[in-house]
């Protein structure tokens, strides 16, 4: 069963200047996006800085009011409800309580002034989910332990705690309201190499105890390939590449996706693999994103059709928008 | 004891800084070579002291509450003991520096080129039209597009990645002996930190220098070094090259983080990981400082700290496994 179904998605945020802070230009962050994320399934999205996977996330999330297309979110019972705009009064609650989000620097997403007892029980009181204080602490105990802190830190403040523990903080704070999707928006990568796998194993764990989806954000292929059922590549705003995460790694089609996955560095001093790397340049800003192929000017493949003609997302299962396959 | 190949050494050196909780023993008595035309990998996580021991190779680290001890050798002179007169001629000039956020290195009211000519006028001492020469000419080399025009660019005007083009650039123009990279691609994109990497391997090929590589990402280390040092909590652990380190890892430590590369087999596994955190430098437990999150952990690594044992030649490991219980770890298949 769906859960929430992004359709033709656009978000251009608008660049201001001059005296009366007129609108000079936009800043196309997503240009027609259109994903589903399964109930207890994760959907993994990778792609560089500046590509949209962070304004994708928040967009789902609901943080930002997407420019064009159609967000749909699905209730227990399966209804489908428009959320495009403002979200329905009788649904509001509801939807908000389902999705949840994990932010990339758990040394800014916690607010310091509050306890990590306020800092949990903040989204259990505006949604007054216990009516007594007995049960809410005993709740908060529990949700420290699922995530692998002791009870007894209630009482302290984030700045005593490490970036792993913070972190570890945040996803009991999401998992408060019993979401069923949790939006995670590169949630190791501000952290040391040995905790990111501590804060992936609870991630998975809680996953399994409380059949969470993921929407799972991140730069690093590796990472993307270890959670996700279903990976999106995305390049300055675009889809690119869609497919099963075996899928994808076994038999990638996009060039942009091969070249990615050529450069991640190998790990093995005497299988080096950086020198064949082949591609140039950087990505375009996406304030004036490049005529037809979004990744056209980067590509080795460059054909006539690429400057001129935006391919679109298509295959069955394994989605390519690439001239190649056409 | 100094052998001719050996550029840089750096001999017990100690970094403590004096805070409210105490004494911080950010490094503490470490010895390392740097020989000539090699890439060194110093590897670590945060707050292993990995990034101050190369500011005291700079000599940056001057604040009163700093107590430093040891000796950094180069060329026969003792970096710290030098006037900072001396140091100043050395510093820029035979050994560069990279930093790891290009944005934040520059200075955001000059231009590039300023910033470029500023280095040829004060080491080389040419003139402003021979280091606007110099410099478009190296701005050329490092691949940086129309040098000729973001020669008059301000920092704010390039990205990461080009930024990051400039400031190697602007390193090559003295031709340093020792170049520091600290953390040079960490905030830069994937495919950008793949031409980062082997332009700066093309550079050493052609300028013959020694760098020392900082950075937290095996990964990088795998491409980039020729011999590994892995620090953690303020020490060496181990010490070997790439390839005794990569594929003979002997330190539980290096071990922990060899395995923490996520790897294909693992899905729909458990992800191995090091139990708990990096101590804070106040904090730093007595005896051998990884113990509390060893897995091998005896009595004697509660009490006393390990010394360097030989492994194999050059491949030394601060660890009391390899004194005691021998090769326990020589099981250990990646």
């Amino acid at each position: 069963m769906k859960i929430i179904k992004a359709k033709n998605i656009k978000k251009y945020f608008p660049i201001r200047g001059g005296v009366f802070l007129k609108v000079k230009g936009y800043v196309k962050a997503l240009e027609n996006v259109d994903i589903e994320v399964e109930e207890f399934k994760t959907l993994g999205i990778v792609g560089e800085s500046g590509c949209g996977k962070t304004t994708l996330g928040r967009i789902i999330a609901k943080i930002y009011e997407p420019t064009g297309g159609e967000l749909y979110f699905y209730s227990e019972n399966g209804v489908e409800y428009n959320i495009t705009k403002k979200i329905d009064r009788t649904i509001k609650n509801t939807f908000r309580k389902s999705i949840q989000m994990i932010f990339q620097n758990p040394y800014e997403s916690l607010d310091p002034r509050l306890t990590i007892d306020e800092i949990i029980k903040e989204p259990l009181q505006i949604h007054k989910v216990f009516k007594n204080k007995k049960e809410e602490n005993e709740y908060v105990e529990m949700l420290l332990q699922r995530v692998g802190l002791s009870s007894s830190y209630t009482k302290r403040y984030p700045h005593e705690f490490s970036g792993g523990q913070r972190q570890r903080i945040a996803i009991a704070r999401a998992l408060s309201l019993r979401p069923k999707l949790i939006v995670c928006d590169e949630p190791t990568s501000a952290l040391d190499v040995a905790v990111q796998n501590q804060i992936i194993e609870v991630l998975k764990k809680i996953q399994k105890d409380f059949k969470i989806s993921y929407l799972f954000i991140s730069h690093n292929l590796d990472l993307i390939y270890h959670v996700s059922d279903k990976i999106c590549v995305m390049y300055l705003g675009n889809i690119l590449e869609e497919a099963t995460s075996e899928e994808l790694f076994q038999n990638p089609q996009h060039p942009y996706t091969k070249v990615l996955m050529n450069s991640m560095p190998s790990w093995n001093p005497k299988n080096k693999k950086l020198d064949k790397v082949s591609v140039q340049g950087e990505p375009p800003s996406p304030i004036n994103p490049p005529s037809g192929c979004p990744f056209h000017t980067r590509c080795k493949y460059k054909m006539k059709i690429c400057e001129q003609i935006k391919p679109e997302l298509l295959g069955e299962g394994h989605k390519v928008a690439c001239h190649l396959y056409d | 004891m100094i052998k001719t190949n050996n550029i840089l050494q750096v001999e017990h050196l100690k970094i403590y800084f004096k805070t409210f909780e105490g004494i911080s023993k950010a490094v503490d008595d470490i010895s390392f070579v740097l020989k000539e035309k090699e890439t060194l990998g110093l590897v670590g996580e945060s707050g292993c002291g990995k990034t101050v021991t190369n500011l005291a190779i700079m000599k940056l680290l001057n604040a009163k509450s700093t107590i430093l001890s040891g000796e950094i050798l180069y060329n026969g002179l003792d970096i710290l003991q030098e006037k900072e007169e001396n140091v100043r001629k050395l510093r820029g000039k035979e050994i560069g520096m990279i930093f790891q956020e290009p944005m934040a290195s520059f200075d955001p009211l000059f231009t590039i080129g300023e910033q470029m000519s500023e280095v040829c006028e004060t080491h080389l001492k040419l003139s402003k039209q021979e280091s606007r020469i110099q410099g478009i000419e190296m701005m050329k080399k490092v691949g940086i597009p129309e040098p000729e025009k973001r020669f008059y660019e301000y920092p704010h005007e390039m990205s990461g990645g080009m930024l990051q083009r400039a400031m190697i650039a602007l390193n090559l123009l003295t031709n340093p002996k020792i170049l520091i990279a600290d953390e040079p691609t960490t905030a830069l994109d994937v495919t950008v930190q793949a031409q980062v990497l082997n332009l700066m391997k093309s550079i050493q090929k052609e300028f013959g220098n020694s760098i020392i590589f900082i950075t937290h990402d095996l990964g990088v280390i795998s491409e980039m070094a020729d011999r590994v040092h892995v620090m953690y909590a303020g020490k060496i652990v181990e010490k070997g090259s790439t390839i005794q380190i990569f594929e003979n890892p002997k330190h539980p430590y290096t071990i922990g983080l060899m395995k923490s590369k996520i790897k294909k087999e693992y899905k729909e596994k458990t992800l191995p990981y090091i139990r708990g955190t990096v101590p804070t430098p106040q904090q730093f437990p007595l005896g051998c400082r990884f113990h509390p999150r060893c897995e091998y952990a005896m009595d004697i690594c509660r009490e006393r700290e390990p010394h360097e044992a030989v492994i194999y030649e050059d491949h030394l490991v601060s660890c009391w496994l390899f004194r005691n219980r021998g090769d326990e770890l020589e099981n250990y298949k990646s």
